[in-house]
Parts: C-alpha cells; sequence; structure tokens
C-alpha cells in the first residue's frame, strides 16, 4: 500500500511546521535488535544513491542534543527505565526537527533506522503504560512506508553472538531484571518486544517483512517495494509541475539530481 | 483524561509553584527547615537538578539548542529521573518530599511556548499527585521589580527569547511570563492549588502555608510518615538567607 497524501502528524503534531512543504519520502526500517535493520539501511542508502535520489539516513541516539548524553547515561548504573524512555523521546525529537523535516523539505529520501515504534515497543516491555508512550510520541510525523523487519529470537541469536560478539546490557532488558544471565534476558526481553511489534503493525499498517532470510532476500524484497512507493511518488509529484520547479530552483546541495529524481523533475 | 498516578505512598509530596521571583523557594526553605524541627524527615528536590541530564539542559541552553518540544521533552526527562530516584523511593519509606517546582511548571511554560496543552499533560502522566500544591500568586510588575533587583540580567529562556516575543528582553520577559501566569491561574481549579497572596510579608505567608500543612498532612497524628532524628543540612537545598543574598 503506498500512501501518496502530504505527510501528517499522528497527533496534535510540532508548534509551525507546515507539512505541507515536505515533499520528500519519509521510510522507516524497523526491526528487533540484532535483525539486521542497519545492514539494511547502508544498502538501501546506496542503492537509492545510484539511483539518482538524495537520500538522508538517521537513527536512534543520533542526535546532537543527548546523543552523547545517551551513552554516557547507559554507562552508568543509574538510569531508570522511564527516564530511558524520556531520553529517546527528546532525542527523536531532537532529530525530527533538526534533521528529518529539513531533509523533507528539501525533497530527500529520509531513511530511518528505527523511528518511535521501536521507543513505544521498548518502554511498554520495560512496563510503561502504552496508551502513555504512544502518545508521548503522537508528536511524530506519519512515515509513508514501515517495513517491519520481522524475525524470532531464535533468528536474532546468531547475529548477536557471532556478529557482534555478545550480548549488549541494555538490548537484553537487564536494567528490568528478566532473567538470570545475559541470554535468558535477552531471549525473554526481545520476545517481549517482538510482541509488542507485532501488535503494533496493524495499529500504525507496517508492512511486514520476512527477515529470517539472508539479508539479499530482504534487500531484494525491499527494493521491489521502494520502488513501487517512489514510482507511485513520481507520478504525483508531475501533476504538481509547478511545485517540483520551485523546488528544484531552491536546492542549492550537491544533491541537485537526487531531488529531481525525487520531485520528478 | 487523566493526568497523575493515583498510587498512594505512606510519605507526602509538597510542592511550590509560581513565576520566578514570587518567592516560593524562600517559603519551601521556611517549610522544610519547620518540618524538620518538628522532626520529620524531610527531602527536597529542585527543577532540573538531575545529575544525568543537567549538564545536557545547560549546554542546549548555551548554544540555542531547543525547539518548544525539545525544551519540554528535556525537562521531562530531567523530572522522571528526579522521579525514580529522588520522589519516588523517599515516598515510599514515608518521607516528606518537598519539590521547588513541578510538573505544573511545564504544563505553563510548554504551553505558554506552543506546545499542545493536551499533550504535555499527558507527557508528565507517570508524575505521582501532590498532596499539597502551593501557588505563589504575584503580579508581573512585582516579579519583575524582585529578579531585577537580585539578580544581574533576565536570562534567555526565562524571559522566552526563543519565541522572538520581542527584541527587547525586558518586554520579552513580560510577554512570556503574562502567559505564564494566564496557565497558573487556569490551573487553579484543575490541581486544586493552594493560593498564597505572594505580595503578603513573608512571615504572613509562612504562618498560612504552616497552618494549611499542619491541616492537610495531619501533623498530630502523622501516620505512616517517617520520623527523623537528623537536624543538620538539607541536601542541596540552600537556607532562606541564603536565597535573599
Amino acid at each position: 500500500m503506498v500512501n501518496q497524501a502530504p505527510l501528517t502528524f499522528y497527533g496534535d503534531g510540532l508548534p509551525g511546521i507546515d507539512t505541507g512543504s515536505l515533499i520528500g519520502k519519509l521510510i522507516v526500517v524497523e526491526g528487533p535488535d540484532g535483525v539486521g535493520r542497519s545492514t539494511q539501511v547502508g544498502l538501501l542508502r546506496t542503492w537509492l544513491e545510484h539511483g539518482g535520489h538524495a537520500v538522508m539516513d538517521t537513527g536512534m541516539a543520533r542526535s546532537a542534543l543527548v546523543g552523547k548524553t545517551i551513552k554516557q547515561a547507559k554507562q552508568g548504573n543509574t538510569l531508570g527505565p522511564l527516564t530511558l524512555s524520556m531520553f529517546y523521546a527528546t532525542d527523536f525529537a531532537d532529530r525530527l526537527e533538526n534533521e528529518i523535516i529539513p531533509a523533507l523539505r528539501a525533497g530527500f529520501v529520509v531513511l530511518t533506522d528505527r523511528y518511535i515504534y521501536s521507543s513505544i515497543a521498548r518502554a511498554s516491555a520495560r512496563g510503561s503504560d502504552p496508551a502513555w508512550i504512544r502518545q508521548v510520541f503522537d508528536f511524530a510525523l506519519r512515515p509513508h512506508a514501515i517495513y517491519y523487519l520481522r524475525a524470532d529470537v531464535q533468528d536474532l541469536l546468531p547475529r548477536v553472538v557471532y556478529e557482534r560478539g555478545g550480548f549488549d546490557y541494555w538490548e537484553s532488558g537487564m536494567d528490568v531484571r528478566l532473567g538470570k544471565d545475559l541470554y535468558e534476558s535477552f531471549v525473554r526481553y526481545q520476545k517481549r518486544v517482538i510482541r509488542v511489534l507485532d501488535s503494533m503493525a496493524k495499529r500504525y499498517d507496517f508492512q511486514i517483512v520476512d527477515a529470517s532470510r539472508s539479508p539479499d532476500d530482504i534487500f531484494l524484497d525491499l527494493k521491489k517495494r521502494i520502488t513501487r512507493l517512489l514510482k507511485a511518488a513520481s507520478g504525483s509529484a508531475r501533476r504538481k509541475p509547478a511545485r517540483a520547479e520551485a523546488v528544484a530552483r531552491q536546492a542549492a546541495s550537491p544533491s541537485h539530481a537526487g531531488l529531481r529524481e525525487v520531485a520528478g523533475v | 483524561m487523566r493526568v497523575f498516578s493515583n498510587r498512594k505512598f505512606p510519605g507526602k509530596l509538597i510542592v511550590v509553584e509560581g513565576i520566578d521571583g514570587s518567592g516560593k523557594s524562600t517559603q519551601m526553605s521556611l517549610l522544610s527547615h519547620w518540618l524538620r524541627s518538628r522532626g520529620f524527615g524531610v527531602l527536597f528536590s529542585e527543577w532540573n537538578s538531575s545529575p544525568l541530564v543537567r549538564e545536557t539542559t545547560r549546554r542546549g541552553k548555551k548554544k540555542d539548542m531547543f525547539t518548544p518540544t525539545t525544551f519540554s521533552l528535556i525537562h521531562a526527562t530531567d523530572f522522571a529521573d528526579r522521579i525514580e530516584r529522588q520522589i519516588l523511593p523517599p515516598l515510599r519509606a514515608g518521607s516528606i518530599v518537598c519539590a521547588d517546582r513541578y510538573a505544573f511548571t511545564a504544563f505553563a511554560r510548554d504551553t505558554a511556548r506552543g506546545v499542545s496543552r493536551r499533550w504535555v499533560r499527558n507527557l508528565y502522566r507517570f508524575a505521582i499527585r501532590p498532596a499539597i500544591a502551593f501557588y505563589f500568586r504575584v503580579s508581573l510588575d512585582v516579579a519583575l521589580g524582585r529578579i531585577l533587583g537580585g539578580r544581574d540580567a533576565l536570562k534567555y529562556y526565562e524571559a522566552g527569547m526563543d519565541l522572538r516575543l520581542s527584541r527587547d528582553v525586558e518586554e520579552s520577559f513580560r510577554i512570556f511570563q503574562g502567559r505564564i501566569i494566564e496557565e497558573y491561574e487556569a490551573m487553579i481549579g484543575e490541581f486544586n492549588f493552594q493560593v498564597i497572596d505572594a505580595t503578603l510579608s513573608i512571615e504572613e505567608q509562612q504562618t498560612q502555608i504552616r497552618a494549611i500543612v499542619e491541616e492537610k498532612l495531619d501533623l498530630s497524628h502523622p501516620n505512616g510518615l517517617l520520623k527523623s532524628p537528623w537536624r543538620g543540612p538539607l541536601n542541596g537545598q540552600p537556607s532562606a538567607a541564603h536565597l535573599l543574598r
């Protein structure tokens, strides 16, 4: 399913943002820890740029405002589950307003390695009220597409153990003590996160991508879906040539070619 | 919409609210010293003071990095950390916790910055409902006079300079704090504020406050409240004399 209407906010939205001027594409890759999201985002970025699209990618804890603070706080032993959720909400808001929205305004394809859904799932898995945390994040834009890389815990284990060299404290939910050791806690915590993500699929219109397959197969699948999305987008932009030209004129970045492609000029 | 957690605790939470220069910190200091002299365990939590978050807020303010939304969220993060570590555990233990500014500060300030009223109330739904919330009512002129008399300059965000209301910092302060007062006034009924006329003398205000606390907390029959033999300095709280300096 391809959404071509102008972007909208889930809730009341951000003060002072005109969503009509956001002409880029917002594409989300979601899924549990170790499912291979960042690999896919890297592959997609290269592929899209080869196709002439200007691409901006972003992901959690990369904000200028609190990115470093989150990493530091995670090194200590005092960070509580509520504070962790609020940190991620702050991080997301900073990236949304200072990275994602400006890129969308300039006609970029914004690829985001996780969005609000992981944060909602993690907070819920840690015992927060799901309705509360959903509303906290309702200042977010509804993306054009959400690809949910769906896998079971068993599929995540080889990647986490062999490629990353072991279990991360936070990805194992050790702060909420779900098991006797990292392995046990990881399995229980990720099961919870996956269960919550599954339950969110319908509400947020996730496109479910089977991530138990090889990275190559997943990439092929994602390329097919994104090609369809962008084709439909350039079709709708052609019907509004005045706007697309204005946008192309405004663009002063080296990614001109990509911009034209996205805007369908 | 439900605002605040309805969990009950053996301890009691007292908060003071009002604009800068309303004298609330002085009154809170006098109140907590009195409570301690009566033998109660009292802890103190100040707005924007989480060790995990405070430095980031300071840096963001210095570099002018905030939007109304991130300004709201960083303060909620600071608040969450204080709830988890400074406020909730002592309340469970039966302590009196005094908070200098609480979620109401965010409701007033963030709304005055254009953030959705509904959204910011939901954001703080994890907050604990205070036993007593004092609101120190003061006019803009009085507050401005006290601040200009006591400090070097009006601060950028406190004056709402980020909203570009006026190039003149005093004018901007007037407009922004005026909006905040409107928000506070509208919350009196919503949150059952105890309104204190902050133009009365310090002694008169304190007499009223002590009477309200005595009655609401039923201090002569303090079921579940922790007694403390400790009379030394409060954790991090300046004395009234220090505040007036």
